[in-house]
């Protein structure tokens, strides 16, 4: 990503081009330069949470929705998980009408402050923006992401409109787990008129908006405010409550009165890799040490937080996904000196996001590649201090298309540390499954087994969507099911079918 | 949120909480624990039931003084006030066999409080019941009349000899099993250590023992695997699968180790606080003298 030049460009330069922005010809427009935003440089935002990238101003934003071609095709609407109207809402951008272009995003896309920030653009809506193609590189496209955060936090800024509501209908729907799944079903059915409650089992709303992903990505002051929109709609919270602890789903639809419920509960089991000594102490699972850092505030602790984390000098996170990159980069937010990232296979290979990848090289991330640990050793107290790591190299390609990391015989070798974050992955907590009869999984992972067309599972009037059905997967697609799941229950809740489940994803 | 219903110091630096809590009051089963969270900015830390009243609809909780977080629901939060987060019940419920055995339970200190709801499920369901209590002086007994009239029998020991059997709860489990006496079951709650040499002892005699791990956890739900123990030959995450687990196969050195993960941090925050509330105490002493003066 470095290679690419980011012109920017002057403020006349901005504003000559939203003036004639109704004379361009696509022509002009492939030869149009896009409005690079601006970064915190690395050496600072170390020293700090706040974010990496600076808003694009009124005038950015609006150049930048000017490259839009309005496209016939409109592939970055299908390429949305929730299909925004992306041209529709770059053209009311174009013309400076933000109140307008939020209405329009805000039809399909209810948290959008929080999807311009974390969402995976380059594959979705922007990998197949024609500017993208023609250029053959998804550079180029169109910073949808970035305008749609711009808008955002403009609305945020001059007043947020609560979106209507129908009069109530009388039904009442439990939502469990107040993720990106739940609180996009909770909203869509607050605006249908039933009356909604978010059952959450920490004592915040966000799901791994608030625990997992970290400050420096997305404010949480952001989640926050997003939330108090559902408040404001009427929707209701109850932290603190562990569905199958607490009180069960049969007990929700039985004696508390609920006429539906919605299980969103998030992919939230650890994997860890079975290791000698991996239950060695500062061996953490990502989430572990997310949670730590983010919703405990460990970065603060001895003032104003009182959840500690290790005391760091050399860490290592196994993994090269998107997790493993936050944990790295909150790690050397925390002060820790040496941050490594361990994984399987090369830089090519990683399946976190480029942008992520190149933040954390130039935050001083240290990759140490083809090398995966199979055994942890620690000290007379306990602490893990170092690590054998098999060497490997690459084989035949496997089912991802990635090629296969295979073990190099005898290749061991030890690496001191003194912490370990383990970040391969998460698989779906057993605890609603465990806790409801006749609610059936996925065996082997272990996930809930719904149709996705309207996320109905085995049991009727329980509805499931979200990561809990597919395994760990992306904000956007979490509000996806949500969105669909809340049609789906209206529905329901209007003519009592039940068309079943039970067959095997 | 929980309305503190009723608070009393019971012991030195041991604190008895009533908290209003239907919900958990309604559901909990012996064996089970909730996870509190005092203030902002504070810590999740877990805390056994020790008794509930679902028609009331609160719970009790007895905790002691052992560090910042303890020390600041001991010292600042107040009869009527609230405790800001309160989530459970949480981890499994003891297993209570329906036909009526012979139960031997062991407690060390405040391992009475966990131990007590257990000790009513086994008595409801007709067990008999002997009780192991152990503590380093005579004062420093809690729950002790109660848990006297509930059982069949209580044997009562001290480290220094204060009171009953001068020595270790292991030494009595130790005559007791010699003696020839029978159990079906052995439990044994309090300090790591002291479960750890509860089932050493034991284990000659091949009865069965059943222990409740006290680890560091953050959530509670089985997401962040921080209270994973050792147990046979894998991990095991003491607050879905636990907290009560089969003695022989924890292993309790990893355990204790664990435990002390954070022991300087914490140790450090502890002793901050108490500086920070003694300056506190010593300004408001001043500001009265003044005040008095002028
Ligand atoms: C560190 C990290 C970074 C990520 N970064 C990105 C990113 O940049 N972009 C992206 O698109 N995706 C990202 N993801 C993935 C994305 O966050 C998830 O796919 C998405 O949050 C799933 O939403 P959800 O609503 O299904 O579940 P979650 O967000 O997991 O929410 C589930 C909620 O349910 C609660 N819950 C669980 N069990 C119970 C219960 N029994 N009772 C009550 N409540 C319960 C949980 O506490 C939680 O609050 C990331 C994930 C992680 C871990
Ligand atoms: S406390 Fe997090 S998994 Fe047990």
């Amino acid at each position: 990503m470095s290679e690419i030049k980011k012109e920017t460009l002057t403020e006349e330069q901005l504003r000559e081009r939203i003036e004639h922005r109704d004379e361009y010809s696509n022509k002009d427009k492939l030869k149009m330069a896009k409005v690079w935003w601006r970064e915190q440089k690395p050496e600072d935002r170390v020293k700090n949470t706040d974010e990496v990238p600076f808003r694009l101003s009124e005038l950015e934003a609006q150049a930048e929705a000017v490259r839009c071609m309005d496209c016939i095709k409109k592939n970055c609407v299908a390429g949305c998980p929730v299909a925004i109207d992306v041209p529709a809402m770059l053209r009311l951008v174009g013309e400076g009408d933000f109140r307008g272009a939020v209405r329009k995003m805000k039809e399909t896309n209810v948290l959008p402050a929080i999807t311009g920030r974390v969402c995976p653009q380059e594959t979705q809506c922007q990998a197949v923006c024609l500017m993208s193609k023609a250029h053959k590189s998804t550079d180029e496209a169109v910073s949808i992401g970035k305008v749609e955060a711009f808008l955002a936090d403009w609305e945020r800024e001059n007043g947020v409109e609560i979106p209507e509501c129908a009069p109530p209908t009388g039904k009442q729907v439990a939502v469990i787990g107040g993720g990106p799944a739940g609180l996009t079903c909770a909203a869509d059915l607050a605006r249908l008129g039933h009356g909604v409650t978010i059952l959450e089992a920490f004592h915040k709303l966000g799901g791994v908006l608030v625990y997992g992903i970290p400050e420096f990505r997305l404010p949480k002051k952001i989640v926050e405010a997003e939330i108090g929109i559902l408040g404001e709609m009427g929707v209701k919270f109850e932290p603190n409550v562990v569905v199958g602890q607490t009180v069960t789903i049969d007990e929700l639809l039985e004696e508390e009165g609920y006429d539906a419920v919605f299980v969103a509960t998030g992919a939230g089991l650890p994997w860890f890799m079975d290791l000698p000594g991996e239950d060695l102490n500062n061996v953490y699972s990502a989430n572990e040490y997310l949670t730590r850092a983010n919703l405990m505030n460990a970065y603060k602790y001895g003032t104003e937080a009182d959840t500690p984390i290790a005391d760091s000098k050399r860490l290592a996170v196994i993994g090269g996904g998107n997790v493993a990159m936050d944990s790295a980069r909150t790690a050397i937010r925390l002060g820790v000196p040496e941050v490594w990232l361990i994984y399987r296979r090369t830089e090519a290979e990683m399946p976190a996001r480029l942008e992520e990848i190149h933040h954390a090289k130039e935050e001083g991330v240290k990759l140490h590649l083809l090398t995966s640990p199979v055994e942890y050793t620690g000290n007379d107290n306990g602490f893990v201090k170092s690590m054998k790591l098999q060497r490997m190299e690459l084989g035949e390609p496997d089912a991802s298309g990635r090629r296969r990391p295979v073990p190099i015989e005898g290749a061991i070798e030890e690496f001191d540390v003194d912490t370990v974050v383990v970040s391969i992955g998460n698989g779906a907590n057993p605890l609603i499954p465990r806790t409801t009869p006749g609610l059936d999984t996925n065996q082997r992972k272990g996930t809930i087994v719904v149709d996705f067309e309207r996320f109905m599972t085995s049991r009727p009037a329980v509805f499931a969507g979200g990561d809990i059905v597919v395994g760990a997967s992306t904000v956007i697609m979490a509000m996806g099911h949500g969105r669909t799941a809340a049609a789906s229950i209206h529905q329901y809740l209007q003519d009592g079918e039940w068309a079943g489940n039970g067959q095997a994803n | 949120m929980a309305k503190i219903l009723k608070k009393k110091t019971i012991a030195d630096k041991i604190t008895w909480y009533e908290l209003d809590a239907p919900r958990i009051a309604r559901k909990r089963k012996p064996g089970q624990f909730v996870i509190v969270r005092p203030c902002e900015g504070g810590e999740r830390i877990p805390l056994t039931i020790a008794d509930a009243d679902p028609e009331k609809g609160s719970i009790t909780l007895v905790v002691q003084e052992v560090g910042k977080t303890t020390a600041y629901m001991g010292r600042e939060l107040e009869e009527g006030g609230d405790m800001l987060d309160v989530v459970g019940p949480l981890g499994t419920a003891t297993h209570i066999p329906d036909t009526p055995g012979r139960i031997l339970a062991i407690a060390g200190g405040l391992g009475i409080a966990p131990l007590y709801p257990i000790l009513k499920g086994f008595k409801e369901k007709g067990h008999e019941v002997t009780v192991i209590l152990g503590a380093r002086s005579k004062d420093l007994f809690i729950m002790r009349d109660m848990t006297a009239t509930l059982v069949d029998k209580l044997l009562i020991c001290t480290d220094d000899g204060s009171e009953g059997y001068h020595g270790l709860v292991t030494e009595v489990e130790k005559q007791l099993l010699e003696s020839g006496e029978k159990f079906d079951e052995i439990i044994a709650i309090g300090p790591a250590i002291m479960m750890k040499f509860c089932v050493e002892t034991a284990r000659p005699f091949g009865v069965p023992i059943t222990v409740s791990l006290n680890t560091i956890m953050i959530d509670g739900t089985g997401m962040c695997g921080g209270c994973r123990v050792q147990y046979g030959g894998g991990d095991k995450f003491v607050c879905v699968d636990g907290p009560e687990f089969d003695g022989y196969q924890v292993n309790f050195d990893r355990m204790m180790q664990r435990q002390a993960a954070y022991v300087g941090q914490e140790k450090k925050a502890y002793h901050d606080y108490l500086c920070r509330l003694e300056a506190k105490a010593q300004q408001i002493e001043a500001t009265e003298r003044e005040e008095a003066v002028s």
